[in-house]
Parts: C-alpha cells; sequence; structure tokens
C-alpha cells in the first residue's frame, strides 16, 4: 500500500501571544511543530504499512523551513517526503492550499489512500482535507476514529458523531481525515532521527508540479483576510457555593431576574 | 553544565527524556501502586530503538557504549526507577552474551534483544548466594547432548517477563567457584517456571520473580564460554552494568531535586516562599552539588569502561556506590524539604525515596562495592612493592 500523509507545520499555540495593537500573531520566536491532528495521522499511516506493508510518503506545503517538519516525520518513520514549495503559493488560503497539493499528489503518481489531521491548529478550517479529495475526484470520509478493515480496493472505517459512530465503507483510493481518538502517536526512533538529520528534502516547485500561477497562493485565493482579532472576553462569571438546595434557588431567582424563565 | 556529549549523544538523551516526559510521568504512581510490569513503556522503548543501543550494529544494534546506555538509564531514572531498572536489566542479562557469547548466541540472541522483540533477565542471586557469590547452589549437569538445571534462583529482575535468561549454576562443585558456568536458558523450557512475583518496598514497576529449574534441560550449546567460567563472565558483566546503576542514582536524585524546587519556590510559610530560608537554600545547594559530583564520575567511568580499560572493576564500583549514596541522601533530602507533601503519595518524591534504596543494595551492595575498591587499592600496594 502507498499512503500520503499531508502536514502542516503550525506555530506551537500553547507559546503563541497576540499583538493586541495589530490582533495579529506574534510567531516571531515561536516553536514550530506538526500539527498535533496530523500527528495522529502520521502513527495511523505507519500502523496501517506495519499490518498490510507498504510505504508511507508525508506531503507539506510551505515555506522552506517546513522542511523540519518533514524530517521530523521521517524521524517517526515515514519514508519519502515531499515539500512544495515556491514563493507563489505564498498566501494561499485553503483553496489555493488544496490545489498545490493535489497537484504535487498527481505527480507522485498512484496511491491507495491518503490521511490528514482533521483540522490544523492554527487555521481550525478543516478544509484542506475535502477540497484536496475534490480536486483528486476521490472519496473523503471525515472524523475517521478506527480503521476496521483494509481488503483490496476496499476499507471499512469508524466515523465519529456527536453520538456514537457511523460505520462507513469506500473504495480506495480515497482521503480520510482523523480525530485524536484514533491512536496514540508513537516517539521518534533513534534510526529514524539519524536518518533525518542528514536527510535533503525532496522540494517541489509550481513549475515542478505543473501548477497553473493565477490558482497558487494569494492569487489562487477565493478568500480574503479583512481583520483577525482575538475572540472577545467571555461576560461576568459566578460560582455558587453552599448546599445544593440554596444553589438551586439562587439560580432560579437569578434567572428570574432576568427575565430569562 | 556542558558534559561534552557528542550530538548523538544528546539526541540520545532528548529522545530517552521524551519518552520519560510523555510516556512514563502520566502513568508512573499507577505502575508503583498496582505493582504493575510497563509493558507499554517497553513497548515504546523498543519503536524507538533503545534497546539496540549498547548492541553492536552487525546484530542490529546502533553499537553505542556504556556512556550512550548510562544517559538513556538517567533520563528514564529521573521519571521512574521502576521502569528504568526494567529497561537496565536487559543489558545486565544481555553482557554475558555480549562479552562471552559464542558467534552463533549472537546472531541468534542479539537481534531480537536490540529490537526489544524479547526482554532479558541475568540470573546469580540465590538464597544462600547474595553478596557471596560463592554461595551459588543451583546445579547444571552435562547428560549427553545437554545440561540439566535444578535449583532456584531469587529476586530476579524481568522474572516471567523477559524471554531469555543468563544463568550462572554449578557445573563442578569440588572446584568451589571455579566450579560455576553460565547459561542461556529461554522462557517457555520445560522444567523451568517462576515464583510468585515479590511485593518490593519501592521500583514496583519492575518485576522481581524466583526462577525455578527443575530437570529443566537446555542444549549444551546454551553454555556461554567455557564451564568454569560462570563466575568470570558473571564478575566481567557486573563491572560492565554497575556504572549503569550510578547513572540510575544521578537519575532518581536529579527528579527528585527538580521536584523539590519546584515546590519550594511556590510553598509559602513565614509569608515568604520557603526558598527564601537558607536553611532550605543550604539543603537544595548540597543536594545538587553532590548530583553534579556523581553525574561526572558516572560520565567518566562510562568514558573510560568505552575506552576499551581492562580492568575496571574499582572505577565502576565507585561510580554506582557514589552516585547511589548520593541518590538516597539526595530524595530522602527532597521530602525534607517537601515537608509533610513530600511524604503524601500525591508527590512523586516520597516513591524516589523509596526507589532509591534498592540501588545502593542490588547489583553489589554498597558494602561489597567499598570491598571491591579497597581490595583494588591494596592489590595495587601491593604490586609496586
Amino acid at each position: 500500500m502507498h499512503i500520503i500523509v499531508l502536514v502542516k507545520q503550525v506555530p506551537d499555540t500553547s507559546e503563541v501571544k497576540i499583538n493586541r495593537e495589530t490582533n495579529t500573531l506574534i510567531r516571531d520566536g515561536v516553536p514550530s511543530i506538526i500539527n498535533p491532528y496530523d500527528m495522529y495521522a502520521i502513527e495511523e499511516a505507519l500502523r496501517i504499512r506495519e499490518k498490510y506493508s507498504g510505504k508511507v510518503t508525508a506531503f507539506t506545503m510551505g515555506p522552506p523551513q517546513a522542511a523540519e517538519a518533514l524530517k521530523e516525520a521521517v524521524a517517526l518513520g515515514v519514508d519519502d517526503v515531499v515539500l512544495l514549495s515556491d514563493r507563489s503559493f505564498a498566501g494561499a488560503d485553503t483553496w489555493a492550499t488544496s490545489y498545490a497539493l493535489s497537484q504535487g499528489i498527481k505527480k507522485l503518481g498512484a496511491f491507495d489512500l491518503i490521511i490528514a489531521g482533521k483540522q490544523a491548529i492554527d487555521g481550525d478550517t478543516a478544509q484542506v482535507g475535502p477540497e484536496t479529495a475534490d480536486m483528486l475526484g476521490i472519496p473523503f470520509i471525515a472524523y475517521i476514529k478506527k480503521i476496521e478493515q483494509i481488503e483490496g480496493k476496499k476499507m471499512v472505517a469508524e466515523r465519529l458523531m456527536d453520538e456514537g459512530h457511523d460505520v462507513v465503507e469506500t473504495s480506495l483510493p480515497a482521503l480520510i481525515t482523523v480525530v485524536k481518538e484514533i491512536n496514540q502517536p508513537r516517539v521518534p526512533s533513534l534510526k529514524g532521527k539519524m536518518k533525518a538529520k542528514n536527510l535533503k528534502v525532496t522540494t517541489w516547485n509550481a513549475k515542478d508540479i505543473n501548477a497553473d500561477e493565477n490558482k497558487c497562493g494569494l492569487k489562487g485565493s477565493p478568500t480574503k483576510v479583512v481583520r483577525i482579532f482575538p475572540p472577545s472576553p467571555r461576560g461576568q462569571r459566578e460560582i455558587l457555593t453552599g448546599n445544593m438546595e440554596d444553589q438551586i434557588t439562587t439560580v432560579v431567582r437569578k434567572l428570574k431576574e432576568q427575565s430569562l424563565i | 553544565m556542558d558534559y561534552l556529549l557528542t550530538e548523538e549523544q544528546i539526541m540520545i538523551r532528548d529522545l530517552a527524556r521524551q519518552i520519560a516526559v510523555e510516556k512514563v510521568v502520566p502513568v508512573r504512581a499507577e505502575l508503583d501502586e498496582l505493582n504493575k510490569f510497563p509493558s507499554d513503556i517497553m513497548k515504546a522503548l523498543a519503536q524507538a530503538d533503545l534497546f539496540g543501543l549498547y548492541i553492536p550494529e552487525e546484530y542490529g544494534g546502533l553499537g553505542k557504549k556504556s556512556l550512550e546506555l548510562c544517559i538513556a538509564v538517567e533520563e528514564l531514572s529521573k521519571a521512574c526507577v521502576g521502569v528504568s531498572t526494567s529497561y537496565a536489566a536487559n543489558a545486565l542479562g544481555t553482557y554475558p552474551i555480549l562479552l562471552y557469547g559464542t558467534d552463533t548466541h549472537k546472531k541468534k540472541y542479539l537481534p531480537d534483544i536490540a529490537t526489544g522483540k524479547r526482554l532479558v533477565a541475568f540470573g546469580l542471586t540465590e538464597a544462600n548466594a547474595g553478596s557471596d557469590a560463592g554461595g551459588v547452589q543451583t546445579t547444571a549437569k552435562l547428560e549427553g547432548s545437554e545440561y540439566v538445571l535444578n535449583g532456584t534462583k531469587q529476586w530476579i529482575t524481568n522474572g516471567g517477563e523477559a524471554e531469555i535468561y543468563t544463568v550462572i549454576a554449578i557445573t563442578d562443585r569440588s572446584k568451589g567457584a571455579r566450579g560455576a558456568s553460565a547459561f542461556i536458558v529461554e522462557k517457555g523450557t520445560p522444567g523451568f517456571t517462576f515464583g510468585k512475583k515479590e511485593n518490593k518496598m519501592g521500583i514496583r514497576a519492575s518485576s522481581t520473580t524466583e526462577l525455578i529449574f527443575n530437570n529443566c534441560r537446555i542444549p549444551k550449546e546454551n553454555l556461554i564460554a567455557k564451564e568454569g567460567m560462570g563466575f568470570i563472565v558473571a564478575m566481567k558483566t557486573l563491572d560492565s552494568s554497575r556504572t549503569g546503576v550510578g547513572a540510575q542514582g544521578v537519575g532518581v536524585a536529579q527528579g527528585a531535586i527538580d521536584e523539590a524546587i519546584k515546590f519550594a519556590k511556590q510553598r509559602v510559610q513565614f509569608g515568604q516562599p520557603i526558598t527564601s530560608f537558607q536553611a532550605v537554600q543550604h539543603i537544595l545547594a548540597d543536594m545538587q552539588t553532590m548530583t553534579e559530583a556523581a553525574r561526572s564520575l558516572v560520565y567518566s567511568v562510562a568514558r573510560f569502561v568505552d575506552s576499551g580499560a581492562k580492568d575496571v572493576s574499582r572505577a565502576s564500583a565507585m561510580a554506582k556506590l557514589f552516585a547511589t549514596d548520593t541518590a538516597m541522601k539526595v530524595t530522602t533530602d527532597a521530602v525534607q524539604v517537601m515537608g509533610g507533601s513530600g511524604y503524601m503519595k500525591e508527590y512523586p518524591v516520597e516513591k524516589m525515596m523509596r526507589d532509591a534504596k534498592i540501588l545502593q543494595i542490588y547489583e553489589g551492595t554498597n558494602q561489597i562495592q567499598r570491598n571491591v575498591i579497597a581490595l583494588d587499592m591494596i592489590k595495587e600496594v601491593t604490586r609496586q612493592k
């Protein structure tokens, strides 16, 4: 089996701060990590490879420093990596990103399954997975929490829903996005880390993947970001203590005072 | 401090640290409470290639040596000595094969040990043979193409969990210490069973059992080195592994310091954090100074061992002795700095203190280490005369 994993390098949000004047993220000095949901995608790809044999290729689109994320993927056990990097890719929204990824995947050739995290923790759109599948003309299933079986050109998987889960069957190749319930990502291996250290990451530009520059980057992005702002702070909170009866009486009284009941 | 580690050694340290932080710390209290072997952590260590650290590359390992093993053991010990004991006992069980095994032994066993597929244990101690290793009563009798083993080994780390056991047994009682031999016994061999799992004060994540041999027949090819070499195999094995016990001491001591200072900074008494009191500052300073000295000794001795030095008994005994006495003192002081909280199971230092105690006892008590050191000093002076 040939499994492709889509990864994104994101700022470690536990370290991100917001510039209150410009309302943008302060990315300077913030360490970059593989999007945590993509770690589950990588782990699942490695497990499928261990079970059914084959190979795993990790793809990312980003600036040259995104090669670090791919090296981390190699340290975890991914066989091959490709970085899509070109000045014309800069400023891409999810649509233009998916376009570049789909062009890169087309160049790579045959594959059986594409796995991505359900969303990236910086943009939180959850759109690149489904859009890429659409551009490649293959089935897409979101929120996979378990792969039950892969047999020939068919896969059965469980999709996490608000209540319980669906069992879904799809033909392959397909693209799935995974949720954190699917596995426990491994730590890298020493041999992997040593391999990653000396790795020259394969990099393809717009020309390499035969991409139409009008569909790439800012130019190819229908989304225009007008303003970025942090959510307004929550309103006043009050935590009630004391015995339950009194607490309930207080809640009822307060709701009545505000004409909510 | 700069320990002059290579880029690869730093990589090994960071990886072991990542496993310690992500996989060990969250479960250590539960493993301790339930006396539960850390199978998942062993799997993570295997996946990370850490079981192959000290195995030559030709047998699927990474071809590293004592220092690298010490670095990994130290990091794991910061989080849990029960886990690091389960890990390091593999090296102890593997050294007889590494040092004295035939090429056939190495080809047969080392690749599976390097990948962590099969765990290893070393069996020397018996009810009447601890510090006095000469008291071994387990026998191995050659019958045709097989040795027949009879006897019981006691307090064997990884007992029941390991699949490969290197065991010392007597082949000729009339020759005393020169009548002992070393053997490889595989789990599942008829006549080889395990006693109950011991209920220990500390390192409760590790498995400790008896090994019971009752007419256990093994192929005569499983003899390591020659008949009569058993004690040399055992002593050279312990010479090689002792530095690693020192690294466990450094690790648990540092782990306790890290907890104690974190706590002391936010613990307020008399209106100020207790770190503002000299009484506390001085304890912390001594803890860190002792631990730093122990680390320097352990790393120097590991480098000495790795240089291919012929006689490392005294050096490795000193590393084990000093680092583990330090561990006992420092973990006890960590509990003291943290006071009542330190004594409670909500914090990890009481466990560290219980765990540290075994380091002064196993792989040669610290009294035996002093014997080794003093005898070697006396021998040296005698030689010079």
